[in-house]
Order: C-alpha cells, then structure tokens, then sequence
C-alpha cells in the first residue's frame, strides 16, 4: 500500500479514535452503565455511527466508480453460521465481564487510560487461542 | 431525557457521528471497510508461522491495519490534549475483569469475525443479516453478563 494510502488510514483512525474520546465509550466505567441501563448514550453512539455509515456504503458506490485512491470498493461479508452467531454470544460475555472492546480498547490508550493495555494483552491472548486452536482458515 | 441521559446526549450523538465519518472517509478514500477487531489477529501474522495466521485475509491488511489502529490512539490524545485540557482518565475496573473480559471478547470477536465496531458499525451500515443477528446477541449477553458482574461484587 503506498504512503498516501497509509497516511489517509491513520488520518482516518485518528477521526475514529478521536470520535471513541469524544464520546467517553474510552471509559469503560460508561460502557458499562449502558449494560446496566443506567445511560443509554452508547445506543446514541452505535446509532449515530451506524446511519452516517449506512448513508456513505449504499451512496458512494452509486456515485463514485472507485474510491479516490485504490480500484474497488471493498466488501466484508458477514456470513449466517454458528461462528458468527456462537462467537457473538462470546464476545458479548467478554464486552460484559470488563465494559472493554477492541476499538476503545486501543484509543484509551491515547488518553493515558493505561489499564487498558491489560485488555489489548487479553484482546491479543483470545485472538491468538481462537486463530491457534480453533480458527477456521477459510 | 435526563433519567436516560444523565451527563447529557450531545457528545454521545457528536462522537457517534464522527465515528461514522471516520469509516466513511476511509472508505471513501481507499475501499477498505474500518471494522477493529482484526487487528489482534493480523498482527500475530508477522511472529506467528502458524497458517491460520498467514491467511491472505490477515498479511494483507496487517500493515494498514496497525497504522489504522495508530491512528485510534492518536485521535484519542488529540482530543486529551486539545479539548479536554489534558485531563486523562484511567479506569478503576479490577485487572482481572480487564484481561478476562479482554481475552474472551478477542476470542469471541476473532470466532465472529467482527466486534462492535465491526459488526455495528460496519456490518449494519451495509445491511448485513448475520452482523444484525450478532449485534442482538452480544448486546444481549453482555447486559446479562454486566448485570451479574455488579451483582457478584465486580465494578
């Protein structure tokens, strides 16, 4: 991937991270008082992220023939099976043990939330088990 | 909208918006879909010869999937230091809630091929069936699994 390429991806993930502070989902103390329902900010966050995407993934393809720096669109289809719905239910019992996911994981630790990075050690543990030990490669 | 919101809704709105901005500019840009979770997968690929790792799925969006997570932590230390006048926080959760809970959702989330960024926001955004059905799951476990947390002692 060239250089450009890169420096639009960390311009994007600093906007992404930026949002994740933003919207205080870094404190995993917020996350969750949503799964406790004592604020149901994250629904606004989740919502508000999931309209403006849903907006730019049915719109651009129809009106761009190809993204601005590389040749396609790209597409990651979710599939209807037990791995996808079976890793689910996991993950949520993970996301519910500590309030913690993969993306506020990783930005809180720009805020100086340095307990995270047991998460990101845990994050990067379960991963490698499932790869190693269970992992479909298909 | 006091009782539901306590702090307020607006930062909550603002920040969800510009997180869908976020995939859509690198979308827009590049085509590629901002999901998060696979980083901790595709990482493993530059130590790890073992196959599932080598996947072409994982060594070809290793590189722009550790600058894009760069790029989380420097977003998160902009708005620390621009407006929130370098004021950090670091949470009081327990470490063990912080390495279980982070072990089994990067089990789950790797299994699932996609976490809430990945299957919310992504997966949702392009009308996908299955992500729709994973989102009511794990939004459904972890209440459950928050709930019984609090009620065993945990934070």
């Amino acid at each position: 991937m060239k250089t450009s390429h890169l420096l639009v991806v960390l311009l994007c993930g600093a906007l992404f991270g930026f949002g994740l502070a933003a919207s205080t989902m870094i404190r995993p103390e917020v996350v969750l008082s949503f799964l406790r329902f004592k604020d149901f900010g994250l629904l606004l966050v989740l919502g508000g992220a999931a309209a403006v995407t849903l907006i730019a993934y049915q719109l651009l393809p129809r009106l761009m023939k190809k993204p601005l720096l590389a040749e396609n669109f790209g597409k990651h289809p979710s599939v209807m099976n037990r791995d996808t719905l079976v890793g689910a239910a996991i993950f949520g019992i993970g996301w519910g043990i500590s309030g913690v996911c993969p993306g506020p994981a990783i930005a809180g630790l720009g805020a100086g939330n340095w307990p995270l990075l047991i998460s990101v050690a845990g994050l990067f543990a379960g991963a490698y088990v499932q790869g190693r030990w269970f992992g479909n490669a298909n | 909208m006091a009782t539901i919101f306590p702090t307020g809704f607006a930062h909550y709105l603002a920040g969800g918006i510009l997180l869908g901005l976020a995939v859509s500019l690198l979308f827009a840009a590049t085509g590629l879909i901002g999901g998060m979770s696979t980083v901790f997968t595709s990482t493993w690929s530059w130590v790890s010869k073992v196959p599932f790792f080598q996947d072409a799925r994982f060594t070809q969006s290793r590189v722009w999937r550790v600058v894009y997570a760069a790029g989380l932590v420097l977003g998160a230390l902009a708005f620390i230091v621009f407006f929130s006048g370098g004021a950090t926080f670091q949470t009081s959760i327990s470490w063990w809630q912080l390495l279980l809970g982070g072990f089994v959702a990067g089990f789950g989330a790797r299994m699932s091929n996609g976490c809430t960024s990945g299957h919310v926001i992504c997966g949702l955004g392009s009308l996908q069936p299955p992500s729709l059905a994973a989102v009511c799951i794990f939004l459904g476990t972890a209440i459950v699994v928050a709930n019984v947390v609090k009620a065993l002692g945990g934070l």
